[in-house]
């Protein structure tokens, strides 16, 4: 970013009060606050668990034995192992906590890269227009249009060679989810930069004189990305979900470089048959946990930020006798009086 | 898509002068034609990228064989296919395929592969239509139900249910599906498209269409209908409640969108109903946008018949692809793709227009 | 006397953000059969809210005290279908913009049936002749045919009579009509006024007219209720309230009115001040053309079509015309914003047809340019003195915001803004403040010319005149030459030396105010002076007569 940020709030609120999720929140009531805070809890567990996966997981992700031998395969759970152990004979409570890990990392590293590449090229293409700007959309159109999943496996196969694993799963998965999320962030930065240019704000600059770069920068990058909060946890969802998919048909990480709960799942679909229960429901659980949490929080965002979507807490109803709320017949489930909100 | 949306969502700067002065129905047809030509780009651009990037790896039969060929045999099939060529030679041929539909045949195993995505093409075709069954059932009036109740219980209830279809992978969604009803309580079958003794009694008709449904009516045999219907039901319902959680989702967030419009609340003026409000007067302009999202769901839901598929053993399009990719037969693997990309170029195109002839903006 | 509605003691508190809102507090209103009274106030005074309220149509967010009594049925408090039953029937609505006041997917017949068949009064073939004959009243033309259209085939105009024909479908007894005309084009809107004056006397409805334009409260309002800041202030008949206005706030907004030639005396002392300085002029346009590509396949639109005129230094050139005249478009060619198709435009020596941005651009700093809507000409993440800061730092005569700030002081001071307002984002200011820091941004680098579109459009009428007077002042002192860009007569007459009308991309009058106003030539001017309507019962009351005969003789 070029210019400082007025990150102090004018008069009387506190800095923090203006950071992108806190804010929301502050603004929130009701089912809409539920949701977000549930969202916020799930992710904020989840955040937890990979950052101290060391120490919480019983058992290294690669570990198949301890000091007594070998854990065997496919035992039920246990005190031994409280989720049991998979066909491979690793422990699936570990591979579980191990896999938060390697999710968030993937995570970060897709949405860093597509993330840049996405906003410069966006930012570009929209504001010089022209047959730049025509061949870079019809190019993400039809990427867009395609299964992100297949396009995944595609830049998996050309990323690691269709073989062995060059630059470590980690790296590898994230640059295939990368290549599906270019193109979203691109047009969504595109659009807005279209938007922003035909705004007066733009055009007075332009009138003054000020340089395309200066403009871009300026006036267009910052105004442009205050919709990316959002959109980064809506695609960090379906990063996890992509991420899986890949692990699910093959193409994630080896179990011996990274615990990857789409690996494992697709370890699994044999044992179901057979009902081993819990080798694929907690892997599986993981995912969902995560991406609901997740979800709840950019739809919640999603929801602030549309004026039309965002509930308003009812105005206080003095205590008197004819103050019934007229216009919602029974809309006293949101109803709650926020006392914290009515200082600002 | 930019280059993709009905006119009408061009900004309505457009002179109503200009707008006047077209005779009826001449923008509809201009936009039916342009949008039509903007198939090609999107499927060459698809088709293009494809073939360059599995290109990047190796030529096909290195990949898929090195290793298992001594060195000169490799050499003599590679020369023998034509993989010694130069690349735009071979990616020229590779259109011409493309735009001929023959493929050739499949690296390891000898399959004609324009076989092959015939007959495969059906099974995934099936499941897609069995799961767009499910999501517009399921999607579309809870959509509608949770705008009407919006921030109340049920809408959180629906809410939560549609980021949790979201939210489960489809694999996952379907092995929990198999593990309750197919191996707990044994009521329908574990993976595949039909009974080994159905199967046999469908391929042995003349006409086969290669639709499972339809053929089972054919032969007259309601055992064989039941058998291919308990069949569909799971894959069915894992792929369908994905597309269900993304439909309601649009319904809703869209007919919400509408009812803050000031025409609804000019119809309110009126005293119309809140129920017909949302059914008639916000519902029809909601529907503009979701059909135009519904058709970019499509890819979705291929990506998601591919996972399904695997789940469930369903021989489609998406276990073939599988299959292939672990086998490291790109061969096999661009043409599944290939056809992929057309499917997604001209289902968009479908879309595009069924949103245009809803909008009475374009139609006259 | 029977009353139609009587409002007591209405109070509405609206939750937002920063806490609870009254915004009506304590109103008490009634209103008799075939009586027009009209609810006059500016932006935020509570009259829209006060208007929702009487259909029940208040957001969630909203609770409601207080008894709003239609025909012996208060309705404060009534809820699912003893409120439906009312809404249509005993009152109807008519929306500010009929374009988003009628569905776009539907055609208009079935939107007109619609209030038929949610009172279950009539079958599908009586609703539809019920639609037709409707619209005829309401001066459809052709209305068997048009009962089929959708509403993008109709004019604006023409929607706005379909949306009144859906309010009388019912034959209320009153309608709501929420600022009618405001999105109209002030020659549509006396059409529309005659409109609503027949429902009155024709249909004996009682209309509710809200209004911020005093023009319109005297061509139509039998008695006049004036709201400021949720209550009401003064309530009487029309002609009174124009007469003898008791309560401060009522004269305030009457005097701030913009009238008609009470430019003329000042623009001649300007002129023979001006007229011993000859020299060449800053922008001078000849035969110039403007055409907006079309898409494939359609033909370019022409926004301007073979205009010519000079604007000389100092002189203030008002441009007047409505929506679609090409009157922005040459604001924004003569700002280097739109490119020019043909003939020619020389600004300050540059001549634009073809221009370079590059060797445009050192002649940027003798330009500024005012735009409509205060709202978006201000980056939100920047503050007020770092955007007023932009046009010094880009043009190298300060090095960066804090360089520049105390030239951007003086400048806050020069518009008669507090030093402090520098430090404050743009949304923390008021429209009227921020189009003053706009002004203060135009005039940073002391232009030759300055470029005002529409700059007090948005704004209410009383900010609108100190902004007007400010502009005035400013001209005066700084000695500018400025293009003023409006669609209303008044204002720009208060401001302009000279004047040109447009319309439909041709200039087709130019001259002194004294000449346009006084004596004009085209028939279109003529019609638009007639159109405006004045805040004076008597005097509009002729004004409409003669507007009559000017379109009579017009359609003969």
């Amino acid at each position: 970013m070029v210019t400082s940020i007025p990150t102090v709030a004018p008069r009387g609120t506190t800095w923090w009060r203006k950071l992108p999720v806190v804010h929301q929140l502050r603004q929130s009531v009701g089912l809409q606050r539920g949701m977000l805070v549930t969202g916020l809890v799930i992710t904020g567990f989840f955040i937890v668990v990979a950052l101290f996966a060391a120490v919480i997981a019983p058992y290294g992700f690669n570990e198949l034995r301890n000091a007594e031998g070998l854990f065997g395969s496919q035992q039920p759970p246990s005190a031994q192992h409280l989720l049991g152990t998979t066909a491979g004979g690793y422990d699936v409570l570990s591979r579980v906590i191990w896999g938060t890990q390697t999710a968030f990392e993937v995570i970060i590293v897709a949405l860093l890269l597509s993330f840049f590449v996405g906003v410069f090229l966006g930012l570009v293409s929209g504001y010089i227009g022209g047959w730049l700007d025509r061949v870079l959309i019809v190019i993400a159109d039809a990427v867009y249009a395609f299964p992100s999943l297949l396009l995944a496996i595609v830049a998996a196969i050309v990323i690691s060679g269709g073989q062995s694993s060059l630059w470590g799963g980690v790296f590898a998965a994230a640059i295939s989810i990368t290549a599906v999320f270019i193109p979203q962030y691109f047009r969504v930065i595109r659009a807005e930069t279209i938007r922003i240019k035909a705004e007066p704000y733009v055009e007075s600059a332009k009138v003054i004189g000020a340089s395309n770069g200066r403009i871009m920068f300026r006036h267009v990058l910052r105004n442009a990305t205050r919709t990316l909060p959002l959109i980064v946890t809506l695609n960090s969802s379906e990063a996890i979900l992509t991420l899986a998919g890949l692990g699910f048909l093959g193409f994630g990480i080896e179990p011996t470089s990274a615990a990857e709960w789409g690996y494992d799942l697709n370890k699994s679909v044999s044992d179901v048959t057979s009902g081993i229960w819990w080798t694929s429901v907690f892997p599986g659980l993981a995912i969902v946990l995560v991406v609901l949490g997740v979800t709840l929080v950019g739809e919640s965002l999603n929801d602030l930020a549309d004026p039309r979507l965002r509930t308003r807490r009812k105005a206080d109803v003095a205590p008197s006798t004819t103050a019934e709320s007229s216009v919602v017949p029974d809309g006293s489930l949101d109803e709650v009086a926020h006392i914290d909100e009515l200082e600002t | 898509m930019s280059t993709a949306v009905p006119p009408t969502i061009v900004p309505p700067s457009a002179d109503p002068v200009r707008r006047r002065r077209a005779r009826p129905g001449s923008t509809l047809w201009r936009y039916l034609v342009v949008r039509f030509f903007l198939i090609f780009p999107t499927v060459f651009i698809l088709v293009t990228m494809v073939f360059f990037l599995m290109r990047i790896t190796g030529d096909p039969l290195t990949v898929a064989l090195g290793g298992k060929l001594p060195p000169d045999q490799l050499a003599e099939r590679i020369h023998a296919a034509g993989y010694d060529r130069p690349i735009t030679v071979q990616y020229l041929e590779f259109l011409g395929q493309v735009f001929t539909g023959n493929f050739g045949k499949s690296i390891t195993d000898g399959q004609s592969i324009s076989t092959l995505l015939i007959s495969h093409g059906t099974a995934t075709l099936e499941l897609a239509f069995y799961a767009l069954i499910v999501a517009f059932i399921v999607g579309i009036p809870l959509g509608m139900v949770a705008a009407y109740f919006r921030d109340r219980w049920p809408d959180a209830v629906l809410r939560v249910f549609a980021i949790l279809a979201y939210a489960t992978p489809v694999f996952f969604a379907g092995l929990l599906l198999k593990l309750v009803f197919s191996v707990w309580l044994k009521v329908l079958p574990v993976a595949g498209r039909a009974s080994t003794r159905t199967e046999i009694n469908l391929h042995s008709l003349h006409h086969s269409t290669g639709i499972y449904l339809i053929d089972a009516f054919q032969t007259g045999d309601p055992a064989n209908v039941a058998d291919v219907l308990s069949h569909a039901v799971l894959p069915g319902l894992a792929l369908g409640l994905l597309t269900a959680g993304i439909f309601l989702r649009l319904v809703r967030t869209n007919v919400i969108g509408t009812l803050s419009r000031d025409y609804v609340d000019a119809a309110r003026s009126r005293g119309v109903n809140e129920f017909r409000l949302v059914r008639k007067h916000a519902l029809k302009p909601a529907l503009i946008p979701i059909i135009t999202v519904i058709g970019l769901q499509i890819a979705v839901l291929l990506g998601g018949a591919v996972l399904t598929e695997t789940t469930f053993e369903w021989k489609g399009l998406g276990f073939e692809l599988a299959y292939y990719l672990s086998k490291r037969d790109f061969v096999a693997v661009q043409g599944i793709v290939a056809l992929l990309a057309v499917i997604v170029a001209l289902t968009n195109f479908i879309v595009d227009i069924v949103a245009a002839l809803i909008d009475p903006r374009v139609r006259y | 006397m029977s009353d139609v509605v009587e409002i007591r003691e209405l109070e509405v508190t609206f939750a937002t953000d920063g806490g609870d809102v009254v915004a009506v507090d304590k109103v008490s209103l009634s209103v008799t059969a075939g009586e027009v009274l009209a609810i006059v106030g500016e932006s935020g005074s509570g009259k829209t809210v006060t208007a929702k309220a009487i259909l029940g149509l208040l957001p969630e967010t909203a609770v409601t005290r207080g008894a709003i009594v239609l025909n012996g049925t208060d309705i404060v408090g009534l809820t699912g279908a003893r409120l439906r039953a009312i809404r249509g029937v005993d009152v109807a609505m008519v929306f500010q913009e009929p374009s988003l006041a009628l569905n776009p997917v539907y055609t208009v017949g079935w939107q007109i049936a619609e209030g038929l068949r949610a009172h279950g009064t009539s079958t599908r073939r009586e609703a539809r002749a019920r639609a037709i004959d409707m619209l005829g009243r309401v001066g459809i033309p052709e209305p068997e045919k048009r009962v089929d259209y959708y509403p993008h085939q109709f004019s604006g105009g023409q929607k706005q009579r379909v949306v009144i024909a859906m309010a009388l479908v019912l034959d209320p007894e009153l309608i709501v009509a929420d600022e009618p005309t405001t999105a109209l084009d002030v020659t549509v809107q006396a059409e529309i006024l005659d409109l609503l004056r027949r429902c009155r006397d024709e249909f004996g409805t009682a209309i509710i007219l809200i209004t911020h334009n005093m023009g319109i409260v005297a061509d139509l309002a039998d008695r006049v209720a004036v709201m400021y800041q949720g209550t009401i202030v003064e309530d009487g008949a029309a002609v009174d309230l124009f007469a003898r206005a008791q309560h401060p706030y009522t004269q305030k907004l009457l005097a701030a009115v913009p009238r008609l030639g009470a430019g003329a005396a000042r623009a001649v002392a300007r002129a023979k001040e001006r007229s011993a300085t000859s020299s060449a002029p800053v922008v001078s346009a000849h035969d110039l053309r403007i055409e907006y590509p079309g898409r494939i396949g359609v033909k370019p639109f022409v926004a301007v079509d073979g205009v010519s005129f000079t604007i000389s230094p100092g002189e203030v050139l008002g441009l007047v015309g409505e929506s679609g005249s090409g009157k922005t478009t040459i604001g924004r060619a003569i700002g280097g914003l739109t490119r020019i198709t043909g003939g020619s435009l020389e600004v300050f020596g540059h001549e634009m047809l073809g221009v370079k941005e590059r060797s445009f651009r050192p002649a940027r700093n003798q330009i500024g340019f005012v735009f409509q809507d205060p709202a978006s000409s201000f980056n939100p993440l920047l503050t007020i003195a770092e955007c007023v800061a932009e046009p010094l730092i880009v043009h190298g005569r300060a090095a960066d915001p804090r360089a520049a700030r105390p030239r951007v002081n003086d400048l806050l001071e020069a518009v008669q803004l507090p030093r402090a307002y520098g430090d404050r984002f743009p949304h923390e200011l008021s429209g009227g403040q921020r189009q003053r820091a706009s002004l203060a941004r135009s005039l940073a680098l002391e232009p030759s010319l300055l470029i005002a579109d529409e700059p007090t459009s948005a704004l209410d009428v009383s900010v609108q005149a100190r902004v007007l007077e400010l502009f005035a002042e400013l001209q005066k002192e700084f000695g500018f030459a400025a293009l003023f860009i409006s669609h209303d007569l008044a204002v720009v007459d208060m401001l302009a030396d000279r004047i040109a009308v447009m319309y439909q991309g041709k200039l087709v009058e130019e001259g002194t105010g004294a000449q346009v106003l006084g004596n004009p030539r085209d028939p279109y001017t003529q019609r638009l002076l007639a159109s405006l309507p004045v805040p004076d019962p008597a005097e509009q009351a002729v004004r409409r007569e003669r507007l009559r005969s000017l379109r009579e003789a017009d359609h003969p």
